[in-house]
């Protein structure tokens, strides 16, 4: 290997050169670590930091950690000890719904993925109709599914369901019921109908510009207020129905950025062939519009599932929740690191998948165009 | 205007506008009954009431039975400063991060993407408790403090810092000093003379930050180092552990967004833009800060709005920890205590709504400033 490298803009350039594995890993090295001195001290540095810390986190999360047994005795002191974990796993995951009938939740489940696969995937025909059937048939056959009270199902109270299982249904059905409206909020807002628009500005700026937290404490005890007398709603359905209308305000806001990338001369072009507002919108604008901002929205959907942990908050027993209430456990005290970092590490999980998907759909939208 | 709107669609707006007030004049008449329930009128009477409670961390004095109207401006001053915090270290922190993303250094690209992947991959209310719960509440005893340089201690009752007094010529040279603060900005535009020629001063600005320095060190009295007595700390002052939580905890999350919007304007600078200051002779480093960096800018600012409006919003999280801002007194203590729903969300919806207002504002005027006049 010579130093005959050619200084390009500071730093320099080596060129490729056929040669052994060895020499390969040599060259990549210096072209990506070692190419100039102070990448030379940046690298040692990272080395440095990276040996000082991964080694004792390793440690503590395998090489020291308890997985076997059933109660805190069986954890050493200087490990994790993710017996706790694996004896409290379905309270995390399902919270309190009774374990004789979680067959219910993994048929939701099933159905979901049977319908989530056509839309998810890349060469998918009559896409709209499943997106159509997940967003409208699925969530009721799922609520009565996992409701029960009908067909000779077990009734399950809400106050049962729990762990991530609540997380993904509250996503779900506030992803269901507020892109709808965040669509027609998004056209609301680009009406040349002077009321319609400032209506559609106040109701996105107003839900925008307040926290998602006062919004489920006005869920959680100003509704109560407004019913009449004798009247109560189950409170997850209230939440859910907070979310709906934030959770849309944001939509709204991604829908029109969506609807500005599509050039105004589809929309003349739908005029002239005599297409009403309704069919010009729906018929070609909307459809370019939402292909654009899929990315975007899976965004939104990523930041929605980070935000259904707030429900912690007004008392609804999510996966954080149900995590919050394993740690007040007297038998299991201390272990809050391990509840937390599971917790974490299965939102990760989730939220990475997620957003993968989201960049991969961009990347086949950049390859489009 | 692609097409004047329909007759029908034109009246149709009046009787969706008829239909909206119809619905608020119900919700209003459902409310009207409740809280004629509750036997007490709906009003903001109260805020003038003593209220009985204490807040722990305040900046302003505080004492049990002062008004409610009072425990607001506490509030919102604690709810200021902890979104202040945050701003500032999530802009530096997201600005560095952002930078090394783009590095050429493989090990500190993958780096900055991990730390990005991690933060803006878990709920930020699950690093919160994990900041708040599983590291400050795991600290050592104040006997045991983990010193972190500089003077300032970290234990479990919170960190702290040293503090310093003014001495009898600080009177004098501290208000020098905030003015010399002040003034750089304006020193850095302003243009002097030089053959023939208006030149900015620009960077030779900075002198004026590192003359303030001096003079604020030449004005100290004496500095008070917090120190161990008996079982406590004495001296320079405490930030609660609530207060480090959640500053930490909103400043990485927003940081980790920040850095890919970083990423994302140093990318839409033209690449020619970069090539061309590289071939005038101008070193990586000057490319980046001369050149890049000040049309980035440009790009950055919307979005950066929008975080830091995220910032000032996610401050509320403060109420699952229990550090004492709006939120988690007004929804909370306040709530409870007075048994005023309506008028507390109200208040805490109108405050959120005129904070982030005007830094929408603020941050829209700074961006036409900044805006390239295309004409």
């Amino acid at each position: 290997m010579s130093d005959a490298g050619t200084a390009v803009g500071g730093r320099h350039y080596v060129p490729p050169e056929a040669g052994g594995p060895a020499l390969r890993v040599w060259t990549w090295l210096r072209r990506n670590l070692f190419n100039s001195l102070a990448n030379t001290v940046l690298t040692l540095a990272v080395v440095v930091f990276l040996a000082m810390v991964v080694p004792p986190v390793i440690g503590w999360a395998v090489t020291n950690a308890t997985i076997s047994g059933a109660t805190k005795a069986a954890c050493g002191p200087d490990g994790a000890c993710w017996t706790f974990v694996r004896m409290r796993l379905p309270t995390f995951i399902f919270g309190r719904y009774p374990p004789g009938e979680y067959w219910r939740i993994f048929t939701a489940l099933a159905l979901m993925v049977l319908l989530a696969w056509p839309v998810v995937s890349e060469r998918a025909r009559h896409r709209w109709v499943f997106v159509a059937l997940l967003l409208v048939a699925f969530p009721m056959i799922a609520g009565v599914l996992l409701a029960g009270g009908v067909f000779g199902l077990r009734p399950v109270d809400t106050n049962a369901w729990g762990g991530l299982m609540l997380d993904v249904i509250v996503c779900f059905v506030t992803v269901a019921g507020s892109l709808p409206l965040g669509v027609l909020l998004a056209l609301g807002r680009r009406s040349t109908l002077p009321v319609i628009r400032t209506l559609s500005v106040g109701f996105i700026e107003l839900w925008r510009g307040v926290p998602l937290l006062t919004v489920l404490f006005l869920s959680a005890v100003i509704v109560p207020l407004f019913l009449p007398e004798g009247v109560s709603i189950d409170r997850l359905l209230r939440a859910m129905a907070a979310l709906i209308l934030f959770n849309a305000a944001y939509m709204a806001e991604v829908v029109r950025g969506g609807l500005q990338g599509v050039p105004e001369g589809q929309e003349e072009a739908a005029y002239t062939l005599g297409l009403s507002w309704w069919k010009a919108e729906f018929l070609i604008v909307l459809p370019q519009a939402l292909r654009l901002v899929v990315p975007a929205i899976v965004n939104t959907v990523v930041d929605l599932f980070k935000d259904t942990t707030l429900i912690t908050i007004i008392g609804l027993s999510d996966l954080l929740g149900a995590v919050e209430q394993a740690l007040k456990d007297p038998s299991w005290l201390g272990l809050a690191k391990e509840g937390y970092m599971f917790a974490a590490f299965v939102f990760f999980v989730c939220c990475f998948a997620m957003s993968s998907y989201g960049r991969s759909v961009e990347k086949r939208l950049a390859r489009a165009h | 205007m692609v097409r004047r709107p329909s007759k029908r669609a034109r009246a149709g707006q009046w009787v969706l506008l008829a239909g909206v007030l119809l619905a608020g004049w119900w919700l209003a008449s459902l409310a009207g009954a409740s809280l004629a329930r509750r036997h007490a009128p709906f009003g903001f009477g109260f805020l003038a009431d003593g209220a009985n409670f204490d807040i722990p961390f305040r900046l302003v004095p505080w004492e049990v039975g002062d008004t409610y109207g009072r425990a607001l401006l506490v509030c919102v001053l604690n709810t200021l400063l902890v979104s202040a915090i945050s701003i500032v270290a999530a802009t530096l922190l997201g600005l560095l991060v952002g930078i090394m993303r783009l590095s050429s250094n493989w090990l500190i690209r993958n780096l900055a993407l991990w730390f990005i992947e991690a933060i803006r991959n878990t709920p930020q209310l699950v690093q919160l408790f994990f900041f708040y719960v599983a590291v400050l509440q795991t600290l050592p005893s104040p006997r045991n403090s983990i010193p972190l340089g500089g003077g300032a201690l970290l234990n479990i009752r919170g960190l702290y810092l040293p503090t310093a007094a003014a001495g009898a010529r600080g009177a004098v040279l501290w208000p020098l000093a905030l003015l010399a603060l002040i003034s750089t900005p304006f020193l850095w535009r302003t243009t002097r003379f030089s053959g023939g020629r208006g030149v900015p001063f620009g960077p030779k600005a900075l002198l004026l930050p590192v003359l303030a320095l001096v003079l604020f060190a030449a004005g100290i009295g004496e500095i008070s180092l917090p120190q161990l007595q008996g079982f406590n700390i004495a001296g320079g002052v405490q930030v609660p552990p609530e207060l480090v939580a959640l500053s930490v905890g909103l400043s990485l999350y927003a940081a980790a967004f920040i850095a890919e919007i970083v990423r994302a304007s140093i990318l839409s600078v033209h690449r020619g833009q970069r090539e061309a200051a590289l071939s005038l002779g101008l070193t990586p480093g000057q490319v980046l800060a001369k050149v890049v960096l000040p049309q980035a800018l440009r790009v950055m600012i919307p979005p950066l709005t929008s975080q830091y409006m995220n910032i000032i919003k996610s401050s509320s999280l403060g109420a699952a920890i229990a550090y004492p801002e709006l939120f988690q007194i007004f929804a909370g203590t306040v709530l409870q205590q007075s048994g005023r729903e309506l008028e507390c969300m109200l208040l805490l919806m109108a405050v959120f709504l005129s904070i982030n207002l005007s830094t929408s504002v603020f941050m829209n005027w700074y961006n036409r400033r900044v805006a390239l006049t295309t004409r």
